[in-house]
């Protein structure tokens, strides 16, 4: 138990990481976003200064990992399927690969963050749309099996070749790949609701942001995957899909941040700083790496890693960044502060009072 | 639910909005009896902790998870060592020391003392606490934030907490403080639209009959997805059993007519049970009393049915802003926002694929 470090194994009450709720916004907001004034420290009362939702259970790295292998194996899916029709078997065979690891890899972190990892079938006791994890089981389930069917048909068509069953064997992987392809994009980006359908004020109020930059996240790492695995005369596609996956994780990262006003200090500060900072260095030079680098195997490999790598780091950070919005009592008591005085003066005013949706704090 | 598509055809509001009947919404019959909850009057209430301990007892809720090498640590927090709400505490009574300096409050009102009623910000149906002899300076900071040199790290003079020193001339040693107590049991609030339930994979957490929400133990797989969901911080997974634990508002003693332990327990009705009109009823009755006592900082919180979450089962009079006792001042279920969230995801999973695809454009074959 003593390599154990996830929080429940510890005293509930100590889940609550005090050095990261207590010193608040010490540091000036990121220069980065220069044009934009600091937002002043946000006045507001709590009970002793705890918490108020309770921080996820999730265990690090379980979930973000998932997080990461559902985009990699979801995309690199699609990318399998195409590649085969168009000729280009070491993408296909790469995609495949990528999908039913990332699909068992994830299942089993899946499995691992329960905590009580033997009923993990009663995900699939019930369908309920209403529960994104219910809705994630039923995509992730198909998946791997398509996925699974797929990779076994590449696995098995060497010992096959020229044999009875060869030409059966290949229908079959194909249909399943296909398959794949088609729930694949739902498993990449149905993780975004999962975090954001939650009280974390940092993931819900990014809840139109999430899912883009799941996807683009999801597209840098089976494009990069792609790079690492295929051969240069194939990885034409996978090169495409990756800058395209970086650019928009890239953007939808700054939009995200800048939309977020107050609740996106959380990202300024700590390890999730650290990890979104490491990410974009990832995916800038793994991206320049794809443009310029592509018809060279180790350039190519190289990129493709450096792809991965940020994509798996901006889901580190959007966790970390959840924990400690969750943790920190000034993200819940001021963005509803600010809702009841929108609509208070709208009270006042006559006018039709706002809906209860999120406002950016002062300062935005 | 009858039908899982109900949730997203715009008719109901099972996801969010006013719902009168949350038990009818979750299948039960017409015939289902009426939804009960908790009215939890903090103005009464003295900080006793019963109702922790005989929810403890009643329901064999374990010990909090304090580990063994820190067992029984204080949390510096006034009298509440519990902390909050969680797995194994479905009742946590918070304290809050209220310490500002000495008419700090009644300057910042603008010299409106003389006109301030005596009962001032000490509340409740307990007059023999003050009698006649309230303290010369009413108390009522309610809406103050503390002052930055009041707030009460320090020690504080248990003279000073007497509410009629003043009134008996007592030199006391810190004369320049004015002190008072918050003491608030509080509890899961059995949401109308409950973000836990919705949101639970296994179905492991329901509806009951009586319109609250519970925790099924052997249904339950320990995903943590309640938590997270919560806007009030009240569930929680327990380290030992790896399963998510609440408030059931007992409901194994409803099923035999019983009232729930913690009310059971509760000396001064600061607890009250009973179905959720009723208690409604009596919470705008008792908040019009204090009000025209001039207890003018009184106010319901989870009584509004057309807030964030639909109203609440269990719901509560405060006497201060819903924040200082760790409650979120505006909480709204995260589903209100779910339609919204499976359309992006959707809308994005196609063009994720479209990307996939469009990559092939035009690439023959090297």
């Amino acid at each position: 138990m003593t390599e154990d470090l996830n929080p429940t194994g510890m005293p509930e009450r100590a889940r609550i990481d005090h050095d990261a709720v207590k010193p608040r916004r010490d540091s000036p907001r990121g220069g980065r976003k220069g044009e934009q004034l600091q937002v002043p420290e946000a006045e507001f009362r709590s009970y002793y200064g705890r918490p108020i939702i309770k921080a996820p259970v999730w265990k690090n790295p379980d979930v973000p990992l998932y997080l990461f292998l559902g985009g990699l194996a979801g995309s690199s899916a699609v990318l399998a399927a195409m590649a085969g029709p168009t000729g280009r078997p070491s993408l296909r065979r790469a995609g495949r690969y990528a999908a039913v690891g990332g699909a068992m890899g994830g299942t089993v972190f899946l499995i691992h963050d329960l905590h009580r990892p033997s009923r993990f079938l009663h995900m699939l006791r019930v369908f309920k749309p209403t529960s994104p994890l219910s809705v994630g089981s039923w995509i992730l389930s198909p998946f791997a099996a398509f996925a699974t069917a797929a990779a076994g048909a590449e696995a098995l068509a060497p010992y096959l070749r020229g044999r009875r069953g060869a030409k059966t064997l290949q229908v079959a992987g194909d249909a399943a790949g296909v398959g794949a392809a088609v729930v694949g994009p739902a498993l990449a980006t149905y993780t975004a609701v999962l975090i954001s359908n939650t009280a974390v004020p940092t993931w819900h109020e990014a809840h139109r942001h999430l899912p883009v930059l799941f996807a683009g996240s999801a597209a840098a790492a089976g494009g990069g995957f792609g790079l690492v695995f295929s051969r240069v005369e194939d990885n034409e596609p996978a090169q495409r899909l990756a800058i395209a996956g970086a650019v928009v994780e890239l953007v939808t990262e700054e939009k995200m941040t800048r939309d977020l006003g107050m609740l996106a200090d959380v990202y300024d500060k700590g390890r999730a700083k650290t990890l979104m900072t490491a990410s974009k260095a990832c995916l800038v030079v793994g991206a320049a790496g794809a443009v310029v680098g592509r018809r060279k195997r180790w350039a190519a490999a190289l990129s493709g890693l450096a792809l991965m790598a940020g994509s798996a780091l901006t889901r580190f950070g959007v966790f970390d960044a959840g924990i400690a919005s969750a943790n920190d009592p000034a993200h819940i008591v001021v963005p509803q502060r600010e809702r009841i005085r929108r609509r208070e003066e709208a009270v006042q005013a006559g006018t039709t009072p706002p809906d209860r949706h999120y406002v950016p704090a002062a300062g935005n | 639910m009858t039908n899982v598509f109900d949730a997203f055809s715009g008719t109901a509001n099972s996801l969010y909005g006013e719902l009168p009947d949350p038990a009818a919404d979750a299948g039960f019959d017409p015939s289902h009896p009426k939804r009960v909850g908790f009215f939890t009057d903090t103005s009464v209430c003295i900080g006793c902790k019963a109702c922790e301990v005989a929810c403890k007892e009643w329901n064999l809720v374990p010990d909090d998870g304090t580990d063994a090498s820190d067992l029984y640590r204080l949390t510096g927090m006034s009298y509440d060592n519990t902390g909050d709400l969680g797995a194994s505490t479905w009742r946590h009574v918070a304290f809050i020391e209220d310490v500002r300096p000495h008419g700090s409050a009644t300057t910042a009102h603008g010299g409106a003392v003389p006109a301030e009623p005596t009962t001032g910000h000490i509340p409740s149906g307990l007059p023999a606490l003050g009698g006649g002899a309230l303290p010369k300076a009413p108390r009522d900071a309610a809406t103050a934030p503390p002052g930055p040199g009041g707030t009460g790290t320090g020690t504080v003079d248990l003279l000073t907490l007497l509410p009629d020193a003043g009134a008996h001339g007592q030199q006391t040693p810190d004369d320049e403080r004015d002190v008072r107590w918050l003491m608030a049991s509080d509890v899961c609030k059995h949401c109308t639209h409950a973000g836990c339930l919705d949101n639970c994979p296994t179905g492991a957490l329901f509806r009951t009959e009586f319109g609250t929400v519970v925790v099924q133990d052997d249904i339950c797989n320990g995903c943590g997805y309640c938590v997270p969901s919560c806007p009030y911080g009240v569930i929680d997974v327990r380290g030992s059993d790896g399963g998510a634990h609440k408030c059931t508002l007992c409901y194994d003693r409803l099923g035999s007519g019983l009232e729930p332990a913690c009310a059971k327990a509760c000396p001064t009705q600061s607890i009250q049970f009973g179905d959720l009109d009723e208690l409604q009823a009596a919470a705008d009755a008792r908040l019009a009393e204090l009000h025209g006592r001039g207890v003018n900082e009184a106010r319901l919180y989870g009584r509004d049915e057309n807030d964030g979450v639909g109203g609440d089962g269990a719901f509560f009079l405060l006497l201060d802003e819903p924040e200082v006792y760790g409650l979120p001042p505006d909480p709204i279920v995260t589903t209100r926002d779910l339609p919204e969230m499976w359309r992006n995801a959707a809308l994005t999973a196609v063009g994720l694929g479209a990307a996939a695809l469009a990559a092939f454009w035009k690439g023959g074959r090297r």
